[in-house]
């Protein structure tokens, strides 16, 4: 993966997530404060106007960008947390103009990690986490038997896909919908939901 | 000579974060270093991370350590972010204190003088506190 398909990545996220803004919005207003759509976009609004004036060299240059932009902007703890996991990526990418299917595994699990350590969250809390952590693994065991990051990306899309929609009748034991205790059960979580735009535009921008 | 202890409180919202402040800096008459930071960077509801840096960053210039007192999880979420960012995040703790109540009595007991250990402690202990005796 090079820069210019990090640069991809991170414009098929901003379209994803608008895109899906309202729906994402909506899943909030089922168990959050209902507004997650709108946080996101924002945040995805000012990476979108600070990549329009950049000129990458590198990849880990698109996702500290992104990082930084998100933890600004996104407002609500997504913000920090998806900032979390693009700052990890980006320390593990380095100075590499070029990231090899292991290099990108190993900055997935550090983006994970990162996110873990932030909101001190685990598998089965109901949150994004529920979504990254499954597509990880994925992306991982495809590395290991011999798939390149593409091929690896398709696994972590449809691990993270089905991560989100195991979340529907978990009840949440963090973030807003935490609150709401067995209200909680019953809805897919959105920041799992945000997650597989995520993941699912990391593919996309590897197939340009 | 340096203040002990100075509060900074995390709101959602800037208002109850700078109100909640006000009240705070009343009953210690201004003695003790406090701020109400909250917000999104667009005016709305929401925490900033940048926000919060910036203040600690301040407060630290006053004090020797700075209790943080968050309204929900998710704030505490943003000042663990925010302390990252900064050099001295040693001297900051983030407390599980009721945002006003715990304001409030932290700021009594740092302005009698009391270490920084029990200013916390108190704060943390002002959800037991019955507020009708």
């Amino acid at each position: 993966m090079n820069a210019k398909q990090a640069e991809a990545m991170i414009k098929f996220m901003a379209a994803g997530i608008g895109e899906h803004k309202d729906t994402l919005t909506a899943l909030d207003a089922e168990i959050g404060d209902a507004d997650h759509g709108i946080n996101m976009a924002r945040g995805f609004d000012r990476v979108t106007d600070k990549m329009s004036i950049a000129r990458y060299e590198l990849p880990a240059e698109v996702f500290k960008d992104v990082a930084m932009m998100l933890m600004s902007a996104v407002g609500g703890s997504a913000g920090p947390l998806y900032g979390s996991f693009f700052v990890k990526m980006a320390m593990r990418f380095r100075g590499e103009e070029s990231i090899s299917p292991e290099l990108f595994g190993l900055a997935l699990s550090d983006g994970v990690n990162g996110v873990m350590s932030l909101g001190k969250g685990v598998r089965g809390d109901k949150t994004m986490l529920d979504a990254l952590i499954p597509a990880c693994d994925a992306y991982n065991k495809a590395v290991d038997d011999g798939d390149n990051i593409e091929n690896a990306l398709k696994k972590a899309f449809e691990a993270a896909k089905e991560g989100a929609e195991a979340t529907i009748p978990l009840v949440a034991r963090k973030g807003r919908a935490s609150y709401l205790g067995e209200r909680s059960a019953g809805h897919k979580d959105p920041g799992a939901a945000s997650s597989v735009i995520i993941i699912e535009s990391m593919l996309k921008g590897t197939e340009i | 000579m340096m203040n002990s202890t100075g509060l900074l409180i995390v709101s959602h919202s800037l208002h109850a974060a700078q109100g909640i402040a006000d009240i705070a800096v009343q009953v210690s008459n201004g003695q003790v270093p406090i701020m109400g930071v909250g917000g999104n960077d667009a005016g709305g509801l929401g925490t900033s991370p940048d926000a919060i840096s910036e203040a600690l960053q301040q407060l630290l210039a006053k004090c020797e350590q700075v209790l943080v007192i968050p309204d929900l999880g998710s704030s505490a979420i943003s000042v663990r972010s925010a302390m990252e960012c900064i050099d001295e995040c040693g001297r900051v703790r983030l407390i599980s204190a009721p945002i006003l109540e715990g304001a409030f009595m932290a700021s009594v007991e740092a302005s009698i003088g009391s270490s920084t250990d029990q200013v916390a402690a108190v704060a943390e202990g002002a959800r037991e506190f019955d507020k009708f005796i």
